[in-house]
């Protein structure tokens, strides 16, 4: 069964009972229609109210209304386990709506980790009050005390003997009540739903072809367009020649200002028209090139400067007589989402009202940015979440969901909007690069008397709706300048007990490409060029480098938990490089690195095993351990699957992944050009999940991307005793690196 | 415009195409509503897109439609239902081998075709079947241990 087709089905069912039990607008008879079709259901979304969140029908069925959406990443099957868990309802019996602004309430964009930290807790909560309001229902229908009233499975049961289910129980009126933070919550002890590994919900459906992505959502008399992007960023669309598309049934321009694209009555005469349309444009061409883009950054001019730690005097111990000093520069690219399916957006705007279906993280804020630059009443607009492919980060789809929108508003017609792989890869948002000075000085045992850390990193923009959308930038449309980038400056200085540390960023108004979020933005960067200068130092020192980090820690938590990655790596101390296969061909490294994520979330020890071809260069990670500090786990297979995901998704940004740019546009703009893992050298990995029910909850996975990049660059110095400062560590780099050394390849 | 007839799932079907170089994948995901293959890249790059003809998996974003008439094509959808799992269905199913799923269709199609020819394949010979299908989420490990589950059985996904 399809989920999608699932829930509408049971959606109907619990509007039905909406209109029963919860006396709202008479709209229900075609909501399931409008659900599809697109006009607006009258429901109540405000944050603060239960019914917001939640609806029991009749027959028992709860419905979770969830501002946050799954992005593939099991919030489907975690937030229906944390209503059946505070609400006693079977997990099996609740249905869930994601992110259709209509319906859900706003709680913020999805990302970051922050679903269940976050967003999760007010669900939650929700449940948890409704539980309340249900007992109290029950104890004056069954004239039996709160005390005396046990839940089981939906169900109330008085001491006495008599029960009434939930569903009988809201029969008559809506639950008004407001979520109250003091409703009390089920102890950990007794938890039946969460902590188990349930299966995700949505997969069978997805494994058979039966879920319904936004790419493959339809409507009746729908055009399909493709997006003419201009052949250098921030070109002028000089000459359009129509007639060059002449050929290819119903297919017709539409230009708004520098904003072109081609329309047709099936895709591929969209596709064809796309190709074959003759577009002259002129002007662009000022980018510095991806060669360039650290001088560039270098140089400029920082729109402010912020310490992020300033802490004893760094300066001056650095100076410090019979001290050795020791500095550095890392340096990581600009790379992209690389999500798997090119975005797509379909909208349908119709007497007034503008309809979009979109794989955005934030549909609540992408109605604001479309409804804004549409000039439309936000209360006209609704944007429904479908899923789309992995995202990790804005990449397109809220670029093609308004470029939809705008186009539908214009033709007055539904518009699906699907981006090419071209415009996926090279015309996404990036993750900015970043580029890092490091300096310390060791004292005369070889331990750490200063550390100084002086970043370049693109500045954050906040309280804005969005990044500057491509369709509106060209059409003119106004939208506030800037851009949004979150905590970049994350993790750039050690989570070491260090008496001297200053760490300074120079915040760059932009980077050369549009900036967004890319999964844990920044700290891949940053925990690289900080976990990699450790290495450094305490290969100077001549140490062992996980002696030399648990010397340098007074957290007892994260020695314990960097020592437990140590025992999974059944580690044997020695200092980097080795010297085993010092003559080989192919050489073996190892590392260990910690990480406490942002230095207030998740603690990592992290460890690689990887072998380098010095003939080729090619670096093959053959193991990853992880212990992951993971605190309370809601569902541990889905923690462990996105600590996986991270893992390999990080080794891949290592190894393979840049964005490139010449003076006019990205040139990395397919599997080719920007290569990503594949099967044959994906790592076995091994991962300890470090939680437990009455911990907290922590991030689920996204911190695990953190320490792989420094993790990879410390056991390639291991093997190869070279030490590789830039990102990504291509064959090419390695071999050029092993040259520069003196190492001549084999 | 041009008449194709195609065999899909087992059963034929025909549709009129202005272009007879159109793709496959287009005729599939558009006429036919069967969305299991999806666009990935229109390159023949990632996988995301593909379908057994004939026993072989091949990609369909880059096969004309025209070059495929009266050929046995498979899609995702003829596998198995979400009530009746094929076998590497049911094995990526227990295996909880993907999250978006977007690349799900390429992995599913390709296992299925390696597992028919090569009912115990070792896991190096099923990384490298799969060296062509790209992941972004980050499944591989799994995607290789539902493989494998099938592949202990030694009934060739069947």
């Amino acid at each position: 069964m399809n989920e999608i087709m699932l829930e509408r089905r049971q959606f109907l069912t619990a509007s039905g009972a909406l209109v029963v039990g919860f006396a709202l607008a008479p709209v229900a008879p075609a909501l399931a229609q409008q659900a599809a079709r697109g006009a607006f259901p009258l429901r109540g979304v405000d944050e603060d109210s239960i019914d917001s969140f939640l609806a029991i029908a009749r027959d028992g069925q709860v419905t979770l209304y969830s501002g946050r959406v799954d992005l593939g990443t099991g919030l489907r099957a975690s937030y229906r386990q944390i209503v059946a868990e505070e609400l006693d309802v079977p997990y099996e019996r609740i249905v869930m709506i994601d992110g259709d602004t209509a319906l859900t309430p706003d709680q913020g964009g999805t990302g970051g980790s922050t679903a269940i930290v976050g967003a999760g807790v007010q669900v939650r909560q929700a449940a948890a009050t409704a539980r309340q309001a249900l007992l109290k229902l029950a104890s004056e229908r069954l004239s039996v005390p709160v005390e005396q009233l046990s839940v089981a499975d939906g169900v109330v049961r008085a001491s006495n003997g008599r029960s009434v289910p939930y569903g009988e129980l809201v029969g008559g009126s809506r639950l008004d009540i407001k979520a109250d933070t003091k409703a009390p919550l089920k102890n950990a002890a007794q938890y039946k739903y969460v902590g188990k590994s349930l299966q995700r919900p949505d997969l069978p459906a997805k494994m058979t072809g039966r879920h319904t992505y936004v790419h493959d959502f339809k409507l009746p008399n729908m055009l399909h367009a493709r997006i003419i992007r201009p052949t250098s960023i921030g070109a002028t669309l000089a000459e359009v020649d129509e007639a060059s598309i002449a050929n290819i049934p119903g297919a017709r321009v539409v230009r708004i200002q520098n904003f072109l694209a081609v329309v047709a009555e099936n895709e591929w005469n969209a596709v064809r028209a796309a190709r074959q349309l003759r577009v002259r444009w002129t002007g662009g061409g000022n980018l510095p090139g991806s060669d360039g883009v650290y001088a560039t950054m270098r140089a400029s001019t920082a729109e402010r400067n912020e310490d992020l730690i300033k802490k004893g005097d760094s300066a001056t111990a650095l100076q410090g007589s019979g001290v050795r000093r020791l500095n550095a520069t890392y340096e990581w690219p600009a790379q992209s989402h690389a999500s798997m399916g090119p975005s797509c957006g379909v909208a349908d705007a119709k007497d007034g009202q503008l309809t979009v279906w979109s794989a955005s993280q934030g549909t609540h804020g992408s109605r604001r940015v479309i409804a804004r630059a549409l000039n439309l009443p936000e209360n006209q607009v609704r944007v429904v979440y479908l899923d789309g492919a992995g995202c990790y980060g804005m990449n397109g789809h809220d670029d093609a969901a308004a470029e939809a929108a705008l186009l539908s508003h214009t033709l007055k017609r539904p518009v699906r909007v699907q981006w090419s792989r071209e415009e996926e890869t090279g015309w996404d948002p990036k993750g900015p690069p970043q580029l890092l000075d490091l300096r310390a000085a060791l004292d005369g045992n070889g331990n750490i008397a200063a550390w100084e850390t002086e970043a370049w990193l693109p500045m954050n923009t906040p309280n804005l709706p969005s990044r500057p959308l491509l369709s509106l930038v060209a059409a003119g449309i106004p939208q506030p300048e800037g851009q949004a980038v979150a905590q970049v400056q994350g993790n750039a200085y050690p989570p070491y007990d260090l008496a001297n540390m200053t760490a300074t960023v120079h915040w760059l108004k932009t980077t050369p490409l549009r900036p967004s979020n890319l999964r844990a933005p920044g700290k891949l960067g940053n925990c690289y060029a900080v976990e990699c200068f450790m290495d450094e130092l305490a290969a100077a020192a001549g140490r062992d480098p996980l002696e030399y980090r648990l010397h340098h820690m007074k957290d007892e938590r994260g020695a314990a938990i960097l020592k437990r990655a140590a025992e999974m790596m059944n580690w044997r101390s020695r200092p980097s490089p080795q010297r085993a296969s010092a003559g080989d061909r192919i050489a073996s490294g190892r590392s260990i690195v910690y990480v406490h994520y942002k230095h207030v979330d998740n603690r990592m020890g992290l460890g690689v095993e990887l072998i380098v071809d010095r003939d080729s260069g090619r670096v093959r990670v053959d193991r990853v351990v992880c212990a992951y500090e993971a605190g309370l786990m809601i569902n541990p297979d889905i923690v462990r699957s996105q600590v996986e995901g991270n893992i390999l998704q990080a080794v891949s940004r290592t190894l393979y992944e840049e964005t490139t740019f010449d003076q006019n546009r990205v040139t990395s703009i397919d599997w080719r050009s920007y290569p990503i893992l594949t099967f044959p050298d994906a790592p076995a990995i091994e991962i300890d999940l470090m939680g437990s029910p009455f911990d907290k909850p922590m991030g689920a996975g996204e911190a695990a991307s953190a320490p792989v990049p420094a993790a990879i660059g410390n056991a390639v110095f291991d093997a190869i005793g070279v030490r590789m400062r830039r990102v990504p560590l291509t064959p090419e780099r390695v071999r050029a690196a092993l040259a520069a050394s003196g190492q001549a390849s084999l | 415009m041009a008449s194709v007839t195609l065999r899909v799932n087992g059963r034929a079907r025909t549709l009129e195409v202005d272009d007879p170089a159109m793709p496959l994948l287009y005729a599939l995901r558009d006429q036919f509503d069967l969305h299991g293959p999806k666009f990935g890249c229109g390159l023949g790059q990632c996988g995301a897109c593909t379908v057994i003809i004939d026993g072989e998996a091949v990609r369909s974003c880059q096969l004309p439609v025209s070059s495929v008439q009266n050929r046995e094509i498979s899609t995702l959808e003829g596998l198995g239902t979400p009530e009746r799992l094929s076998a590497v269905q049911a094995a990526f199913v227990a295996e909880q081998a993907a999250q978006c799923g977007y690349c799900t269709n390429g992995m599913i199609m390709t296992a299925t075709a390696l597992l028919a020819k090569n009912p115990r394949p070792t896991e190096a010979e099923a990384r490298e079947a799969l060296a062509g299908n790209l992941c972004r989420c980050g499944t591989h490990v799994r995607v290789l241990a539902a493989v494998m589950r099938v592949a202990a059985n030694g009934t060739g996904g069947r």
